[in-house]
């Protein structure tokens, strides 16, 4: 039996700071994919989800949550990967939505992640805010990224792909 | 086999279909023929070594030895691997590699969105994070094989090729043993058979577009859910597993 030393919102607030370590202007919190902290008489229990099942950052975010938690003093911890509800984009908040897009990347536009196979959106330049944009490759520098162009500044962008 | 081996053998299957896959797709790491193509199959081969390991690592569980997911990915030998044998086929060119990811993702996309409402709620929520990946594959092997169709004589050769080759190994993704109809019955897995009419349908809209004719239904091969494999698999797994058997529990 532990004693509890911080409550839930105490440690989310703690937690609140880990970034993601691909995209270091967002923190994993406003990602979506920190879901949940359960205090149990073994201890703190985080609850995470991975964007992709394949995203390599999982490990580094686990030992993050361990080192930041034990930095002030809460443990044991445990990290409990679960796969349900699956993340979608649609869980990232607006804040992080506009981080993104000062950093550069395009956000994920809304409910994208319900379309078709072969439907697609039209991705705003994160720099000029043009829509005259074409895409250059689905795939990116990470599992969740593709890479346009814009017509108008002539600036290549990460756009973050929906999920 | 009790409904637990059943289950056991199931994950297998599926997580074998997956690391088998991502092991070929990464062949083409620095190879492909433009860095846009590396960056996909790459991604692709992420998407299922990620599925693999949840795959996996829910056998072990449910198996009940204490075996994880490397255990399984790297001590198993040959017969006791269950991939699809059209997964353990040599790369060959791009358009041979394009019609395989379009023949698979279309039978999983089909498949997994029907395992979405397994009564297993682990299959569940592995299908649901797993089909947004498969909608990903599925349009672009779809939108190469129709660029490379409709390109020159030389691509669309290669890619009429590549489908007459691949056809016979397509049969073997629509076949239910008794683990699987038993498993079917409890709505813990889909029933495969059903699907091949959406299955053919989907990929001959594709072929069509791409112009290249769609072969007959003849001889189709058959044997991986027994552990019956191609000459290509045992290769496979002495590069794999080489570090496991040679350094046994070595770790990074």
């Amino acid at each position: 039996m532990v004693k509890s030393t911080h409550s839930k919102d105490e440690v989310l607030e703690i937690l609140s700071v880990i970034p993601d370590p691909e995209i270091p202007v967002v923190s994993i919190r406003e990602m979506g994919m920190l879901r949940d902290v359960l205090i149990t008489d073994e201890g703190y229990e985080v609850i995470l989800t991975p964007t992709y099942t394949g995203c390599p950052a999982m490990g580094i975010i686990e030992q993050d949550i361990k080192m930041t938690l034990d930095s002030k003093h809460v443990f044991p911890v445990k990290v409990k990967l679960v796969f349900d509800p699956a993340w979608t984009t649609d869980w990232m908040s607006s804040v992080a939505k506009r981080k993104l897009r000062e950093y550069g990347i395009a956000p994920p536009v809304h409910s994208s992640c319900n379309l078709g196979v072969f439907e697609y959106n039209i991705i705003q330049c994160p720099q000029c805010n043009s829509s005259d944009t074409v895409l250059l490759s689905r795939f990116g520098s990470t599992a969740c990224k593709s890479l346009y162009k814009c017509n108008s500044c002539k600036e290549p962008f990460e756009y973050f792909k929906c999920h | 086999m009790t409904e637990q081996q059943s289950l056991f053998n199931y994950c297998l299957r599926l997580g074998d279909d997956a690391l088998v896959q991502s092991y070929r797709l990464s062949e083409w790491c620095s190879s492909a023929p433009i860095l846009e193509e590396d960056l996909a199959l790459t991604n692709f081969a992420l998407d299922m070594i990620g599925r693999a390991q949840a795959l996996l690592s829910y056998a072990g569980t449910i198996e009940g030895k204490g075996r994880t997911d490397d255990d399984l990915a790297y001590k198993r030998g040959e017969r006791q691997f269950y991939n699809h044998l059209i997964t353990e086929l040599p790369n060959g060119d791009f358009a041979f590699t394009i019609a395989r990811i379009l023949f698979i993702s279309a039978f999983e996309y089909s498949y997994y969105n029907a395992l979405q409402h397994s009564s297993d709620a682990t299959l569940a929520a592995i299908a649901a994070k797993t089909i947004k990946e498969i909608k990903y594959h599925l349009s672009h092997a779809s939108e190469w094989a129709i660029r490379l169709g409709n390109g020159t004589d030389e691509s669309h050769g290669r890619l009429q090729r590549a489908i007459n080759s691949l056809w016979m190994y397509t049969g073997e993704l629509f076949e239910a043993d008794e683990v699987e109809a038993s498993l079917a019955k409890v709505n813990i897995c889909p029933d495969a058979p059903q699907l091949r009419t959406n299955w053919k349908h989907q990929v001959e809209s594709v072929l069509n577009e791409a112009t290249v004719t769609i072969p007959k239904d003849e001889y189709m091969q058959t044997g991986s859910r027994l552990g019956i494999h191609t000459e290509y698999l045992g290769h496979i797994l002495s590069e794999m597993q080489y570090l496991q058997r040679a350094y046994p529990e070595a770790t990074w």
